[in-house]
């Protein structure tokens, strides 16, 4: 390990892999990632549809096995990692936020419930008042009235408030990593943007670690410090935003660049 | 082609109506591109349903007309329309247009049922030529029609679908959201398409849904902003791209987020809140809820429409700010 612990990243991947199929018919969703991300940061990863950026979360989130290369949280390897209760210590610190919010919940389960199942996650033997006190303050870090949300169904609640439950779901837990897939795809314009800034927040408050998965450049621009280009399974690009921005290398880059839809023309 | 007063209500059990399309009227004019924006839930894709003579019960259609080629009839009665209209005088291009396709069957064995649908005197393989004719004037590749749904791309069928759709030269095509299972290339391409089958003049003229304001403004000449169930503002795409008048419009447009230095420069406001349930929409302007220039009156009485009917806003704040700029320009 590292003499300066200040130096070990967040999370680190090298050689991620992962197919699908054997032989001639594996499908190479993710080829050799290799990439880190600082406590504190927002990392963008962005992409065509099929271009293995939902793999690769799902990869990091430990929801599928890897077929190839190692992650390691704050230097500690954690690729192999199989019993519930290490699987369980990982994801106290690592936490992930979906696409489809609605898809994410048990549409008969109130919000109250879901969250209070999340809080299982943790060390038992806290008494329940903190329970029901951690919940409110992760929804009103959210921007949501406990009185007014916890007691409803994901119906009853609109795209972009059941994505805040999403998000104050990983809060109670407190992690030290968020990976948010996609987390605006679904939601209007208006709401996104709140969505946006909600993360931006929580950078500040927890120096949370976040790595935002999407496929729109202007979002990507907008929250993230660096930015990673997923083309085919590969990673063809990664700098700080302004860099990909103002000088593309890659010729995905450049293309996914030019064919962004401007407000006025350009 | 002109609409008027549109009002389209969803029945929803023993309770309330939901008020999806209420009193919209609308103008569009041969060659041109019509965008309708607005948030989910705004109705724009209850009024392509009505527009495209496809609503159905739950939906009833309980007022408006549309004039089209000199004719006016009522849209009240959906199902009474002559079948070969679909495709013939309005064809509908949905968002998952490209699972349309059969999978188990090639694409023109698609192309002979919809041709032979609207003329079954038409000889399967002139069906397929015609189609093979299209294609290659539209630079596509005709190859596709031997092919099966599954080897073509998501971005290639909904291309494909786009051009079979429109192979009886329909008077209007109703894009209801067509690109937004996309990613940014095959948007780009389809937008290509479709400009190109409005200058081959295969098309006359286009209706274009969408919440995606800068992929809108690429597209369209008109474009109407619509907020739960109403029009809230009507410009020409430079009047409400650079000029918004309605604050729906500007915060719709304040928070669009291009790939641009000035994004990151300061923190965008969104919209707070959510669109309201139209089953007991608010009084007076819908949006006052929401509405950061909200005025007393705004809450009890429906806003006036400010300016002349292919350039207006309904809203009670604009009505102030051209009162008092009238005023002004009296002294003066």
């Amino acid at each position: 390990m590292s003499a300066h612990s200040s130096q070990v990243p967040l999370l680190e991947t090298r050689d991620l892999q992962r197919a699908f199929g054997h032989g001639d018919h594996a499908v190479r969703a993710v080829e050799r990632v290799s990439f880190s991300i600082q406590p504190g940061e927002i990392v963008a990863i962005v992409g065509e549809s099929g271009s293995g950026k939902t793999t690769l979360a799902r990869l990091l989130l430990r929801l599928l096995d890897s077929t190839g290369g190692r992650i390691l949280l704050r230097g500690e390897d954690v690729t192999d990692l199989r019993r519930s209760n290490d699987l369980k210590a990982y994801w106290r610190k690592v936490q992930g936020v979906f696409q489809d919010p609605f898809a994410a919940f048990n549409q008969f389960y109130t919000n109250r419930r879901v969250l209070e199942n999340a809080l299982k996650l943790l060390n038992h033997g806290l008494p329940r008042q903190e329970h029901t006190q951690r919940i409110e303050a992760a929804l009103r870090e959210v921007g949501l009235d406990p009185a007014d949300t916890l007691d409803k169904w994901p119906h009853q609640l609109s795209g972009g408030q059941v994505q805040r439950v999403m998000i104050a779901r990983a809060l109670v837990i407190g992690p030290e990593l968020l990976i948010a897939d996609e987390p605006t795809s679904m939601l209007d314009a208006s709401l996104r943007v709140t969505v946006l800034n909600l993360l931006l927040a929580l950078r500040k408050q927890h120096n949370m670690g976040i790595i935002f998965i999407t496929h729109d450049l202007g979002q990507a621009y907008y929250v993230s410090d660096r930015i990673l280009v997923m083309y085919q399974g590969e990673l063809v690009e990664q700098g700080p935003v302004e860099k990909v921005f103002a000088m593309p290398k890659h010729e995905y880059t450049q293309r996914l660049l030019a064919d962004v839809p401007r407000l006025r023309g350009a | 082609m002109i609409i008027k007063n549109v009002r389209a209500y969803y029945a929803a059990g023993s309770g309330p109506e939901v008020k999806a399309v209420d009193g919209v009227s609308l103008a569009i004019r041969e060659g041109d591109v019509l965008g309708i924006a607005g948030e989910s839930g705004c109705g724009k894709s209850t009024l392509a349903a009505v527009m495209s003579l496809t609503a159905r019960p739950p939906l009833n259609v309980k007022g408006g007309e549309m004039s089209l080629n000199g004719k006016t009839f009522s849209l009240v009665e959906q199902a009474k329309f002559p079948r070969d209209w679909h495709g013939k005088m309005v064809a509908l291009l949905p968002q998952r247009a490209m699972n349309s396709l059969n999978p188990t069957a090639r694409v023109r064995d698609f192309v002979v049922d919809v041709v032979r649908a609207h003329d079954s005197t038409v000889r399967p393989r002139a069906a397929i030529e015609q189609a093979r004719e299209r294609l290659e004037q539209l630079s596509l590749p005709a190859r596709v029609l031997e092919s099966y749904p599954h080897q073509l791309s998501g971005g290639m069928r909904q291309r494909v679908v786009a051009v079979i759709s429109t192979l009886l030269n329909p008077q209007v095509l109703i894009a209801d959201e067509p690109t937004s299972a996309l990613d940014v290339s095959s948007q780009k391409q389809l937008v290509l398409l479709l400009k190109l089958l409005l200058e081959c003049r295969f098309i006359t003229r286009i209706v274009y849904i969408t919440h995606d304001l800068p992929m809108l403004s690429n597209i369209a000449n008109f474009i109407i902003v619509m907020y739960a169930g109403k029009v809230a503002e009507i410009g020409t795409t430079q009047q409400i791209v650079n000029e918004p008048r309605h604050p729906y419009t500007h915060a719709l447009i304040t928070s669009t987020l291009d790939p641009d230095l000035r994004v990151r420069e300061h923190q965008l406001e969104g919209i707070r809140g959510a669109p309201p349930d139209l089953r007991y929409p608010p009084t007076g302007c819908r949006f006052h809820p929401r509405c950061p220039r909200v005025m007393e009156i705004c809450s009890r009485e429906e806003p006036p429409i400010v300016g002349e009917e292919e350039r207006y806003a309904a809203c009670w704040w604009v009505f102030e700010q051209s009162k008092t700029a009238g005023g002004k320009e009296a002294q003066s």
